[in-house]
């Protein structure tokens, strides 16, 4: 098969890990692996990129600074049209998301986007990707193409040992025109409230199947006796039941207590992400076929407006 | 500032109570017992929607891809503050992938002239998080993917805030006509007033067929598409949590022991 290109990604300053698990993947589908990185002053990530990557084509130039989805794309569509890889990888992002449809329409590429696994028919890959929440699985086929466009997600596959020593090649900035149309402007970081869910040693996590606001204070008085923090779900906060700094998984907080006990969280994988470092995992929820019963220790199938109240009343019993 | 929106009527399947079966077919889902809402993502793109015509005037026009019982989902949002509707509905647009689908949105939306299209963000159901920045190229137009709030600047400009991982907000400045994916969280949806609701069941919901969108059979549907779902399948499971077993009182006394045991309590 024809190459693998995999792009690279950083933020802030920061090369992101998504970047070495998808050169990891691609180093187990075969093939030479070239990881593309677009920056400014980014020696630093070519070199450790060098160590998951047979090349590093890097385009250093201040318009790659920050990112721009406009930039990105114009720069991946001619390296891919000079290159003729056979599979881009490409981070399933914030950052990816803003770029991958866009790009495969623009080169006629089939594409998908939120893979978790890549298989290799020949030439052509497989992909597997989740459905309804994470319930079920699809494969993915596609049209005959010399390249194929994949984002992939974030955690789907670990970042291996590395060990390659690639070698790193300056390519010309292949985009002239200075982009208009978009700009970076700045940064705003999350603003972190009384309580530092990072930090809990113990965390009660609400999902949006306590199903009203009402039953917040349930969950807070079983937090209280415990002597944990209330954290919760995106679909919580949304609804205004949590403040944003209590939010865990992928556009919130990775936090890792000893305890976590998750009330009425299905555990799609945003969530999931972010509740990986976690030691015990509880969960209480109705449907046992929640895909939250894969990652925790202990379960409770029943309803959590019946189990609550109990837990409540034995753990009272027990501090006498 | 003319908006158009996108909406996705979706099986309300992260409820507790509703089971995900696969069907005969293995690349549909038994949908008898689902109970159908708006997809989440698209609900807080209606009200951006709506609270920029609030804000700068101009119209709302809601666009759907379904057969008649989307209706629901494009009246609530006309019943919110949608002017005009459009309905893309015909058998052979089923199995569109994400360029397919995209290419149906942009016969809708290509002659209506508007400075701004939403969609939102991530379907719930089939989570590609894809057709509308593979819109935007359609169209020819800017676009920004996980946007939680947008200010118009000037009659062209737009400052947006984009949603990444962690929470962290990156600003942009967009030029219109562009296509904005919308995430949750960044307004409060509104509730549908009885006047609003009585009124939108006057309105007229456009229906789309194939022929209405000027596209060939080819086009569209699994004939269109470029990657293509041929099977669903019951996902790998690892080790399962260990189930306590019993009523409440039972599960309650079972689990305060297991914390008990670990120093937890």
């Amino acid at each position: 098969m024809g190459d693998i290109f995999v792009l690279a990604e950083h933020r802030q300053g920061e090369l992101r890990e998504v970047s070495l698990e998808l050169l990891t993947l691609a180093g187990q589908l075969g093939g030479s692996v070239t990881a593309l990185l677009f920056g400014s002053g980014v020696d630093e990530f070519a070199s450790k990129l060098a160590q998951f990557a047979d090349k590093v084509l890097v385009v250093d130039d201040p318009m790659y600074q920050n990112f721009n989805a406009m930039a990105y794309q114009a720069a991946l569509a001619e390296l891919i049209k000079a290159n003729k890889p056979g599979l881009v990888l490409i981070p399933n992002t914030a950052q990816g998301v803003d770029i991958i449809g866009s790009l495969g329409v623009e080169l006629e590429l089939p594409f998908s986007t939120d893979v978790i696994g890549v298989t290799m028919e020949g030439d052509k890959p497989v992909a597997t990707r989740q459905y309804y929440g994470c319930k079920i699985n699809g494969t993915i086929t596609f049209k005959d193409s010399d390249t194929y466009l994949l984002g992939i997600r974030e955690g789907a596959v670990p970042a291996g040992e590395g060990g390659k020593s690639g070698e790193v090649t300056k390519v010309d900035n292949p985009v002239t025109a200075e982009i208009t149309v978009r700009k970076f402007l700045e940064y705003v970081e999350a603003a972190i409230g009384e309580v530092d869910i990072t930090q809990s040693t113990m965390l009660v996590s609400v999902g949006r199947w306590i199903r009203e606001d009402k039953n917040m204070p349930m969950m807070e008085e079983l937090a209280g006796l415990l002597g944990a923090d209330v954290s919760g779900s995106r679909a919580v906060v949304d609804a205004g039941w949590l403040p944003a700094d209590r939010q865990v998984g992928i556009s919130g907080k990775s936090v890792k207590p000893k305890l976590y006990l998750a009330v009425g969280i299905s555990g799609a994988f945003q969530h999931v992400t972010g509740m990986k470092g976690a030691d015990l995992v509880v969960a209480i929820n109705k449907d046992p076929d929640a895909p939250i019963f894969q990652y925790a220790d202990y379960g409770i199938v029943d309803d959590l407006l019946k189990v609550v109240p109990a837990m409540i009343d034995k753990l009272k019993e027990m501090k006498g | 500032m003319n908006v158009v929106v996108c909406v996705k009527q979706v099986p309300d399947t992260s409820d507790p109570d509703t089971e995900v079966h696969i069907d005969s077919s293995g690349r549909g889902v038994n949908q008898s017992k689902f109970s159908f809402v708006i997809n989440d993502a698209d609900n807080y793109a209606v009200e951006e929607a709506i609270l920029l015509k609030e804000k700068h005037g101009g119209e709302v026009t809601v666009v759907n891809i379904g057969g008649e019982g989307a209706n629901q989902v494009v009246r609530m949002a006309l019943a919110k503050g949608g002017d005009a509707a459009i309905r893309l509905d015909d058998e052979k647009f089923v199995y569109s992938d994400i360029v397919a689908t995209a290419r149906l949105l942009q016969a809708a939306v290509k002659d209506l002239g508007c400075d701004i299209v939403m969609t939102g963000c991530l379907a719930s159901d089939d989570g590609y998080g894809a057709v509308g920045v593979t819109l935007a190229q359609l169209l020819g137009l800017p676009h920004a993917a996980m946007v939680k709030t947008v200010e118009v600047i000037s009659d062209n400009k737009l400052k947006i805030a984009r949603e990444l991982e962690g929470g962290l907000l990156e600003m942009n400045e967009i030029e219109t006509q562009c296509v904005l994916t919308i995430q949750t969280g960044g307004n409060e949806p509104r509730y549908a007033s009885f006047k609003g609701i009585r009124e939108a069941s006057k309105k007229e919901i456009k229906v789309m067929d194939l022929a209405a969108t000027g596209l060939s059979e080819d086009q569209v549907g699994e004939a269109g598409s470029v990657a293509v779902m041929t099977a669903y399948s019951a996902p790998e499971v690892g080790e399962l949590a260990e189930i306590l077993e019993g009523d409440p009182g039972e599960t309650s006394a079972k689990l305060a022991t297991i914390l008990k045991e670990k120093g937890l309590v």
